[in-house]
């Protein structure tokens, strides 16, 4: 019926979901190996009401036409991968990915999913596990009776047990890579998974052929930037005003038109 | 029967579409570089007998404001701002060689450079395919620079050129998916003078004060439209009662 009363809804919808993920990325600002997404506007089709160069007679043609846009939307959320802020823990099983690539972990479903969160844990068989519970692949099994925890920059993870002068080897923490990490889907929990967008995984053993170095003892903090945050939380909402405005005057002209005809 | 009604029908509902144009600039407030939609009204006289009264106003979008929007910094290696006029080429969805000012670029599955919404973008030689990389680097004339992955920075490698154009905007027009063409369809030649700043994006050049000024207006155009209806109806009624045999 009205044109323009969409429009101005669709430009509603369009920072209603800005907001949505403004508000999910400040509320993960302290999640480890958080990743900052943003939202990707487009503007949507035109209707082509008088096409500009149709001709108005034999020699002459319509200098501009009438194109009537039908509003805005929100095409994609796009993560960004750039580096969070290193956090020193000094815990032994703390480890951050410093440059490029993730942590393989194994869901509970049997699928691989991927992190940078790297703050793991022990669990009752001594295996390294994420916060959820969730087992590092390939799986690494810390012995009973060790006293310290060296994980090294390529991931080499070995033990000093007791009476033993030499520390024991027990496993290679792996990380993998992908061509285009933005495509990775996140599915919670810190976990991404891959998608036909994102490419298939590359392992590959940490700090070599461009992959980042394993760094023991602090996490990777989340990469928003709060400022941009707020910045674009006031923007959001003078632009959300704005189209709710445009709805009301849309509104008031019917309205008009209804009282005095 | 009565001119006035007609002619204020016209003027009421080419002032909505006004309206409507005015709208969707303002839903794309936020849109990386959407260029606002201008509109103006042109009067189409409708010859007949008696007095020459009949001048309708019909709407038309006489083009596209194609001032600078204001750039803003993201620090992304793959966002690109241009700095003055010109334009990034890039392939619509149907083949054709189309522009945009939408500088949100990144890379899909099989290493092919696109915008934000989806759009391959063209370098020199069609389609951009970036390797994987540890680093890119877009100069200021739209050069792309790798460092290849597990080699050192003396490995830059150069791997194409953004295609960046500077045809007279005049010959620009916005299609139905909103990206611009030019009018003659014919792909363009690259524009060495054009010049980005990556790290940044030209947000929407929608100017947010004199859209609502607009929108405010032409409620009130339309206010009158609908106005001069009412008036035409209160005569038609007040001669029926005349005729009115009671």
């Amino acid at each position: 019926m009205n044109q323009a009363l969409w429009a101005a809804k669709t430009g509603l919808d369009a920072q209603q979901t800005r907001m949505s993920v403004i508000s999910n990325n400040l509320a993960n600002v302290n999640t480890t190996g958080f990743k900052q997404s943003r939202v990707v506007f487009e503007d949507l089709l035109y209707q082509n009401v008088r096409q500009a160069g149709g001709q108005t007679s034999q020699d002459t043609e319509l200098p501009s036409g009438l194109m009537i846009g039908t509003g805005s939307r929100v095409v994609a959320t796009e993560k960004s991968f750039s580096q969070g802020s290193v956090l020193s823990t000094g815990n032994g099983l703390d480890v951050m990915v410093d440059g490029r690539g993730f942590f393989q972990i194994l869901t509970p479903d049997g699928n691989l999913a991927y992190t940078r969160d790297g703050s793991f844990q022990q669990n009752a068989e001594g295996q390294l596990v994420t916060a959820s519970g969730y087992v590092v692949q390939p799986g690494i099994t810390i012995p009973p009776n060790s006293q310290s925890i060296t994980i090294g920059a390529d991931g080499i993870v070995s033990v000093t047990q007791a009476g033993q002068a030499t520390p024991a080897q027990v496993g290679t923490l792996q990380i993998v890579d992908f061509i285009n990490p933005v495509g990775l889907q996140p599915i919670g929990e810190n976990l991404f998974r891959e998608t036909a967008s994102s490419g298939t995984p590359q392992p590959g053993t940490p700090g070599q052929n461009g992959l980042g170095s394993v760094r023991q003892g602090a996490l990777e903090g989340s990469n928003v930037n709060v400022v941009t945050e707020l910045i674009g939380m006031i923007e959001t909402q003078r632009a959300y005003e704005m189209n709710s405005k445009a709805i009301s005057t849309n509104d008031q002209m019917m309205q008009y038109l209804n009282n005095n005809v | 029967m009565d001119e006035a009604i007609y002619l204020a029908m016209t003027g009421a509902k080419q002032t909505e579409i006004a309206q409507a144009i005015n709208t969707n600039n303002l839903a794309n407030i936020s849109t990386t570089g959407f260029r606002a939609d201008l509109h103006a009204f042109s009067s189409v006289p409708v010859e007949g007998p008696g007095v020459d009264s009949r001048i309708n106003a019909v709407v038309e979008t006489y083009g596209t404001d194609f001032s600078q929007g204001p750039t803003t910094f993201t620090g992304r290696d793959l966002d690109v701002a241009i700095q003055g006029p010109g334009f990034i080429a890039v392939q619509a969805p149907d083949g054709s060689e189309a522009y945009t000012r939408a500088g949100d670029l990144r890379v899909d599955s099989s290493g092919l450079l696109m915008t934000g919404r989806g759009d391959l973008v063209l370098g020199n030689a069609g389609p951009v395919s970036i390797p994987p990389n540890a680093g890119l680097t877009i100069g200021t004339d739209g050069s792309i620079t790798v460092q290849p992955l597990g080699q050192g920075p003396e490995a830059l490698s150069l791997i194409d050129r953004l295609k960046l154009v500077n045809p007279d905007v005049k010959q620009l027009a916005k299609g139905e998916d909103g990206l611009l063409r030019h009018v003659d369809a014919l792909p363009l030649e690259p524009d060495g003078a054009v010049r980005v700043t990556s790290g940044a994006l030209e947000q929407s050049n929608v100017n947010a004060a004199m859209t609502l000024i607009n929108m405010i207006e032409l409620s009130r155009q339309y206010e009158m439209q609908v106005n001069i209806i009412r008036e035409a109806k209160d005569n038609a009624d007040a001669s029926a009662d005349l005729l009115n045999v009671t």
